[in-house]
């Protein structure tokens, strides 16, 4: 049975329906992030949850058991600002401090130049990425093979974006079920969806109007606020308050995410967030290594989330062509920036920044690690960190009982080179990762695709 | 924990506590005493003390100015620097929403590169793309500090206005007519602009009697629901009640008689005119406005309504009693404003004084800051620039720049310290080198 089972799980690559049945991982070393090591226990997972953990542990009798022998546990890495699932969202468009532009699919019908704050620009604050999510994404697939299993969805084009998920990465369900928590907040950028600006190209077009902008919208929501609470206790002689869609999407939103790369955006956006009263989680950091930007950090008593996307030289680029010393700098530095964080104790996660070759991430991990960061915190960089973020980590991020079963088995140690990771379960489900296979050309994020797609 | 005391260091390390006395150099200020021999006494960030014969307090460091020039620090009226992510809100005819303020860049270059020529403290402007622009402020070049630290704190906030030209073409690509109508931005004409202002003020007054309604019946201990705070118009209340300063760029005569008709109508005063090329024309009446004129030596002839520049421009408005400077406009010429000053004196016939005075004290008169920079007096910021020549001089360079009494710039220093600099990119391109892969090995992608 566990034969032909395993088999069908190699030939179809895709998910093995948990049912009410058990799965005991047995005689594994188990990483629970949350506690100690446990070198040689077992995991029990029953109903999409964890059902028991430890070195002694009861196989109930109906469990599918795997032999965990050389194989090591961890819980499901978990994407801290992701677009894996969200329709049209191309690889990097999650990229923070303006500089990744949105590009295709904003399909602009030819509206009008918004001529001021009250035209509502590139806002879309009302949408939800859990509403949006298609479950048939192959990003699903290629980033569950690299041991994520869990990711906080965010749209990100335009100003105010809307509002982020965090979703399972489960392949061929309905979209719902693949919801843990519908909203997390409001994702804020300085980057226009779909281009355009410019001169009478429509407001706002430079930074410096981008930020008036959002501050205005907080200015008008909170006046909003007012009118409708009025309005609500007593509407009799009053007139009736306009419907805001953009304002409703805001104030629904129990914190923003702020884009902050270079240390002068992150002073920038700290004070900005602090003017707007709103919670902030600031992503991006790029230059979170510098001592500046620590101290902004610190005194703010910030988290943010660090982009795995390294500053890089460009690929085609003239080999004789001397960068200016900042940038050598800042490609020799950011990797640092998680290390320095933890040394500091800065709450920070990490996120995958338009990666989603397992490959690629798994690089950006070790290049992390390799700058200073230990294993176990890098680890928790992506697994309990971003669920203590979301305030999530009741559910999610380390393996106890009653915990989510979101687990990624491996034969060697994550963020290794020859690390294989052996099979991921996703709310208890199964998933083993078809072998990689090299393709020619670039953004090789669709890599290890099966062939057995989940198209829907 | 030492990082975090370097950064405080850093951050907080130029209070200026220290006393510094520069001794034997020739002091060139407005003031009582004119161009003197003599010392100056730097405590706290304030000149202490300044004068021929000055004792000089035990402990303090003293830096031997024998046969170099002091001045105040330069002060340029109109500049772009430190500004992230684009000068112009252009989108739109006003843009009184958007701010400097929140996006200065204090680790643009060109602050360093002002500070090396002499500039201490700068007004940055938003662009000229817009009748009405966004608000502006004074910075100190307080290179080093972020973006608070470099803010002129107590200065007063300002705005620009834009009039001519640049208003009416920007959004317009073939000057209205015939321009693609989803590019066709309003206004397209001298008339518009004039317009586009009374239009805007017009709302601005009636957003500030709004607003006043409401603090009045607060003030009777009412509770009305607060009137929807509009950015657009918050500044443009301030300018009418005085406490923002208007900052217009011009060229023509008729568009600054249009201006100061327009702000007579509206009951708001024009701080400067900006390049003010035609100022020459019509100083008298800039003049009993009480505006300042903040202009270019001899730039012209770069567009149509720039052909009528003369290089006399700030000599004869400052005859006429127009409080004038001269500004850069640009970040490379900001770095020479000293020789910019001095032309005054050839096209004009200005003293050594007057000239000097174009780039320090009157716009510091300009800026309504005159009371805390622009001279070197007692009690004033210590904001001062060593030349080893007589500044109005094109041989002099700048020796030693302070800001607050922080020494910011020293040519000694940033001249010996380039090899280190130079040593240190080569490093880490050499290391770049070694860790990427030989061409052919390269992973194919």
């Amino acid at each position: 049975m566990r034969n032909l089972l395993t088999a069908l799980l190699v030939f179809c690559g895709c998910a093995a329906a948990a049912g009410n049945e058990a799965i005991a991982i047995r005689n594994a070393k188990i990483v629970t992030v949350s506690g100690p090591v446990i070198n040689k226990g077992t995991v029990v997972v029953r109903n999409g949850l964890i059902q028991e953990v430890g070195e002694n542990v009861q196989i109930p009798a109906d469990a599918i058991v795997v032999d965990g022998e050389g194989m090591t546990v961890y819980p499901g890495l978990v994407d801290a600002l992701s677009t894996w699932g969200m329709p049209g969202a191309a690889a990097g468009a999650a990229r923070g401090g303006g500089r990744g532009a949105a590009t295709t699919t904003a399909a602009a019908p030819a509206a009008p130049p918004a001529r001021g704050p009250e035209d509502r620009p590139s806002t879309t604050s009302w949408i939800k990425a859990a509403d949006e999510i298609q479950a048939g994404d192959k990003r699903i697939e290629t980033a569950r093979n690299a041991g994520f299993t869990t990711a906080a969805v965010w749209p990100t084009r335009g100003f105010f974006a809307g509002q982020g998920s965090l979703i399972d990465l489960l392949s061929g369900e309905k979209a719902g079920e693949m919801v843990l928590v519908p909203s997390l907040g409001q994702y804020i950028s300085f980057t226009r969806a779909g281009g355009g600006g410019g001169m009478g190209g429509g407001f706002p077009s430079a930074l410096m109007g981008m930020i008036a902008y959002v501050r205005q919208i907080y200015l008008d929501a909170d006046h909003y606020q007012l009118v409708k609470d009025a309005y609500a206790k007593n509407p009799r002689g009053m007139q009736r308050p306009e419907y805001d869609r953009a304002l409703e999407g805001v104030l629904e939103s129990k914190r923003i995410l702020l884009p902050a790369n270079r240390w002068v955006e992150i002073d920038r956006m700290i004070h900005f967030a602090a003017e707007l009263k709103q919670p902030a989680i600031y992503y991006g950091l790029r230059e979170g290594f510098e001592d500046r930007s620590v101290k902004y950090l610190k005194d703010a008593n910030a988290t943010v989330l660090v982009s795995l996307k390294w500053p890089e030289k460009a690929r085609d680029q003239d080999p004789e062509q001397e960068d200016p010393y900042r940038q050598m700098v800042l490609r020799e530095k950011a990797p640092t920036t998680p290390a320095v964080l933890k040394k500091n104790g800065i709450k920070f996660a990490l996120y995958s920044d338009g990666l989603d070759a397992p490959r690629d991430l798994q690089r950006a991990v070790k290049k992390a690690i390799d700058s200073g960061l230990s294993r176990e915190d890098a680890l928790r960089a992506l697994t309990l960190s971003p669920a203590e973020i979301y305030g999530v980590q009741d559910r999610l991020g380390s393996i106890e009982k009653g915990k989510i079963a979101n687990l990624v088995v491996t034969k060697g140690e994550l963020f290794d080179d020859r690390t294989k990771i052996e099979f991921v379960l996703v709310d208890g489900n199964k998933y083993v990762p078809a072998p990689e296979v090299p393709t020619g050309g670039r953004g090789g994020g669709a890599a290890a695709a099966t062939p057995n797609g989940v198209n829907r | 924990m030492k990082n975090a005391l370097l950064a405080g260091l850093i951050l907080l390390g130029p209070l200026g506590a220290e006393v510094t006395v520069i001794q034997n150099a020739t002091i060139m200020s407005e003031g009582a005493k004119g161009t003197f021999k003599g010392t100056i006494v730097v405590e706290n960030g304030k000149i202490k003390e300044v004068g021929e014969n000055v004792m000089v307090p035990a402990g303090a460091t003293v830096i031997d100015a024998q046969g170099q020039f002091v001045i105040p620090g330069i002060i340029d009226c109109h500049s772009h620097i430190a500004v992230d992510g684009g000068v112009n809100e252009g989108s739109v005819s006003v843009s009184s929403m958007v701010n400097i303020k929140d996006v200065i860049n204090p680790e643009d270059i060109a602050i360093y590169r002002a500070l090396a020529g002499g500039v201490t403290a700068a007004n940055i402007l938003h662009g000229s793309a817009n009748a009405i622009g966004g608000q502006t402020l004074l910075l100190k070049m307080r290179w080093g500090q972020d973006a608070e630290g470099m803010i002129f704190q107590g200065a007063t906030p300002g705005i620009k206005f834009a009039l001519g030209e640049n208003p009416k073409r920007a959004g317009n690509v073939q000057g209205g007519r015939g321009a693609a109508p989803t590019n066709a931005r309003y206004p397209a004409t001298r008339m518009g602009v004039e317009d586009v202002i009374r239009e805007a003020f017009n709302e601005a007054k009636q957003y500030k009697a709004t607003w006043d309604a409401y603090d009045a019946a607060v003030a009777k201990g009412q509770h009305p629901i607060p009137p929807r705070k509009d950015l657009k118009l918050e500044s443009l209340k301030e300018v009418l009640e005085g406490k923002r300063f208007v900052h217009a760029h011009c060229y023509r005569a008729d568009e600054i008689l249009m201006l100061i008709r327009v702000a007579d109508d509206y009951g708001f005063k024009i701080k400067t005119f900006q390049h003010v090329l035609e100022g020459y024309k019509v100083a008298k009446e800039i003049a009993a406005h009480g505006a300042g004129g903040s202009t270019f030596s001899d730039w012209w002839a770069y567009k149509a309504e720039a052909f009528d520049a003369i290089p006399y421009n700030a000599a004869v408005m400052t005859r006429k009693g127009v409080v004038s400077s001269l500004n850069s406009d640009d970040d490379e010429l900001m770095r020479r404003l000293n020789t910019e000053a001095a032309k005054a004196m050839k096209y004009g016939g200005l003293s050594r004084e007057e000239a000097l005075a174009l780039v320090t004290i009157n716009p510091a008169k300009q800026l309504g800051v005159d009371n805390r920079v622009g001279s070197i007096e007692v009690g004033k910021d210590a904001d001062i620039v060593i030349y080893d020549k007589d500044p109005l001089s094109n041989f002099s360079k700048v020796q030693k720049v302070w800001i607050d009494g922080n020494k910011l710039f020293d040519r000694d220093s940033d001249v010996s310290g380039r090899p280190n600099k130079e040593l240190e990119k080569k490093k880490l391109a050499d290391k770049e080198k070694a860790a990427t892969p030989a061409q052919g090995a390269r992973r194919p992608q």
